[in-house]
């Protein structure tokens, strides 16, 4: 078996070019692709009680638009020639991915380069650089 | 010179017309028995009453139980497969919210008016065993909660009164019954306590930092109360949730500021700390200098506090029945610190300034009540913190006004089967009665509401003491798992 590339996707151009490299990696090296679109989410945000009554429901239309919006065009991009593992989850995008790293015995973790504004990184942060300083396995970032 | 007379007018006319109404419904919910000389209300008793027996009867889980609901809280129950559901948290933090408001600031500056500083001990211990009512009511208001077929949630009082009861006792009469008279109150408490006192004392904080008697809004209150009823209308009925996003996320600012402010004028009062302690305690038991004596300071500790905390309403049972769980007894584990946060620390907090910087020994101290009084005792380290103390208010009141519309509307859905229509005309009402509210002087509108929040007791403590064995197995049984690892921590990644 050959190696296993994390493809971290946001519905972003850049995110279809990361994908595209990893899928060209991954055929080169017989190996295979796990797509991960996570949706910003925080188990301590706090919220009104009419968005808790909501909760399931939005949950749920928005994990069906993921799947739908992100990952349905992301897996065309694959193709059948390479194996894909696609998921779709809440939480904190690096914490995730790196989590997600782990468990599929990925070496190599993939993503486009978000292009946010400055000031928006300087609050938020980027999740490129944060995944660069803390993954375990190498990290690529695709223009 | 017209206008202002129009205006005054205005105010004084809701005033003369609530008075009346006001005082016949105090009346009887506060029906009171003389006890050593003071009035206690039976209504309070009722509370305290349906506290100490879930206490005991329980188990004593307000003390055993909040180490495990600050596990629950930090997510180590939650399996990674609900990431994106609504946590332990975050229906903590959204009951807390709807708690933490006035009653904090307010109510304990009336308690300590009236009752003497030995009414923040009654307070504290009320709060301890409002844990437990707190306890019983949320994990009732998960186990029978309805879900709708498109996948939303909404629990309280009323589904278990009318689920709960006809399952348990088949008293499916008595369950109707007590769902709908639940259901009544809950809608007057929602205007009452959830609307007019916030909306009161967040206007006369502002007329106070503008200048107080001086203040050129002061016989305007009714347009500041118009400015709160279209904001409140904007959000409720305009659906801008832009407004509660923001409200929600700056009632956990403001209450740190809060709780550091109160902290920084203990520090600068560390030596009158063990005098006010002294004080408090010598109060609590009828020793003190200032206030009603043993009995006073008692039922107005408690009074305040159930006030505060809503332990035993059943409104906090709506507000955590949203939670994502397969066990009912979680979120009633989680819902023991909110009386522990409402009561124990924030009322806490606001006793010890008012009593340690003595402002509650100024003569005009019983006047001032509310909010004033308690700014005047942070004034007393932190000269400009009345206008942050207005900016709290603020927020505290527009989130307590936004949570118990909700209640209030789920309360109206329970009773016209979800019907637009009807939840629509409560919303409209709703935002009336901010202006009303906003008009009244302080004694009619704690009246009122203190009225009909109380009332919602009566048909959700006689609900909680007939589902009482079932809960309790419940309980037992949630916690059996805990002990012999059947439920286990999810593993840490």
């Amino acid at each position: 078996m050959g190696i296993v590339v994390l493809v971290g996707i946001d519905g972003s151009d850049a995110g279809r070019r990361a994908v595209t490299f990893a899928r060209d990696r991954a055929k080169a090296l017989n190996g295979e692709v796990v797509l991960a679109h996570i949706i910003p989410w925080s188990p301590y945000s706090f919220t009104t009680p009419e968005e808790n009554e909501e909760r399931p429901k939005r949950r749920a239309a928005e994990l069906a638009a993921a799947e739908e919006q992100i990952m349905k065009p992301a897996m065309e991009i694959v193709g059948d020639e390479v194996k894909c593992t696609p998921i779709c989850k809440h939480g904190d995008r690096v914490e995730l991915l790196i989590q997600l790293a782990r468990e599929h015995d990925v070496s190599h973790i993939l993503v486009g380069r978000t292009g946010e504004s400055r000031l928006r990184n300087a609050f938020f942060g980027n999740v490129p650089a944060h995944l660069i300083q803390v993954a375990d396995v190498p990290v690529t970032v695709v223009p | 010179m017209t206008d202002m007379i129009l205006a005054q007018s205005i105010d004084e006319r809701i005033s003369n017309a609530m008075d009346p109404v006001s005082s016949v419904i105090e009346g009887i919910v506060f029906y009171s028995v003389p006890v050593a000389g003071v009035n206690l209300p039976l209504i309070v008793l009722w509370l305290v009453a349906a506290g100490a027996f879930f206490t005991v009867y329980l188990g004593f889980l307000n003390i055993k139980g909040p180490k495990h609901a600050v596990d629950l809280v930090r997510g180590q129950y939650t399996s990674p497969d609900d990431a994106g559901e609504v946590t332990h948290f975050q229906a903590l933090a959204t009951a807390v919210s709807g708690t933490v408001g006035l009653g904090n600031i307010a109510g304990v500056a009336v308690a300590i008016a009236i009752g003497g500083p030995g009414a923040t001990v009654w307070m504290i211990f009320a709060g301890f065993l409002g844990m437990s009512s707190k306890m019983a009511e949320c994990t009732l208001g998960v186990k029978y909660r309805r879900t709708r077929p498109d996948g939303t949630v909404s629990g309280g009082p009323m589904y278990y009164l009318e689920k709960g009861v006809a399952e348990v006792t088949g008293k499916v009469k008595t369950g109707k019954f007590l769902a709908i008279f639940f259901s009544i109150a809950c809608i007057g408490g929602a205007i009452g306590g959830g609307n007019m006192f916030q909306a009161n004392q967040a206007t006369a904080q502002i007329i106070a930092v503008t200048g107080g008697a001086d203040s050129p809004i002061v016989n305007l209150r009714w347009v500041v109360g118009l400015a709160f009823a279209l904001a409140v209308g904007a959000v409720i009925i305009g659906g801008i949730k832009s407004i509660a996003k923001v409200t929600e996320k700056l009632v956990p600012i403001m209450a740190a500021v809060y709780l550091a402010a109160a902290a920084v004028v203990i520090l600068f009062n560390i030596p009158a700390i063990p005098a006010a302690v002294g004080e408090i305690f010598a109060s609590a038991f009828g020793f003190g200098s200032v206030g009603g004596g043993l009995v006073g300071a008692l039922i107005v500790g408690f009074q305040r506090a159930a006030f505060s905390n809503e332990a035993g309403i059943g409104s906090a049972a709506i507000a955590h029945s949203a939670v994502k769980t397969n066990h009912p007894s979680t979120e009633g584990h989680v819902a023991l610190l909110e009386p522990f946060i409402d009561t124990v620390i924030v009322c806490t907090a606001t006793a010890l300034i008012i009593v340690i910087s003595g402002a509650y020994l100024d003569p005009v101290a019983g006047e001032l009540g509310g909010v004033a009084l308690t700014s005047a005792a942070f004034a007393t380290v932190l000269p400009w913190f009345p206008n942050v103390l207005a900016i709290a208010v603020i927020a505290f009141a527009f989130s307590t006004m936004l949570t118990w519309s909700y209640y209030g509307m789920k309360a109206t859905g329970y009773l016209f089967g979800d019907s637009e229509v009807a939840e629509t005309a409560f919303k409209l009402i709703f935002c009336i009665f901010v202006v009303i509210g906003a008009s009244l002087s302080l004694g009619p509108v704690i009246g009122i509401s203190d009225s009909m929040i109380f009332l919602m007791a009566i048909p959700n403590v006689i609900g909680m003491y007939l589902l009482a064995k079932s809960l309790k197995k419940e309980i037992h049984g949630y916690r059996a798992d805990i002990a012999d690892g059947t439920i286990a921590k999810v593993a840490e990644h």
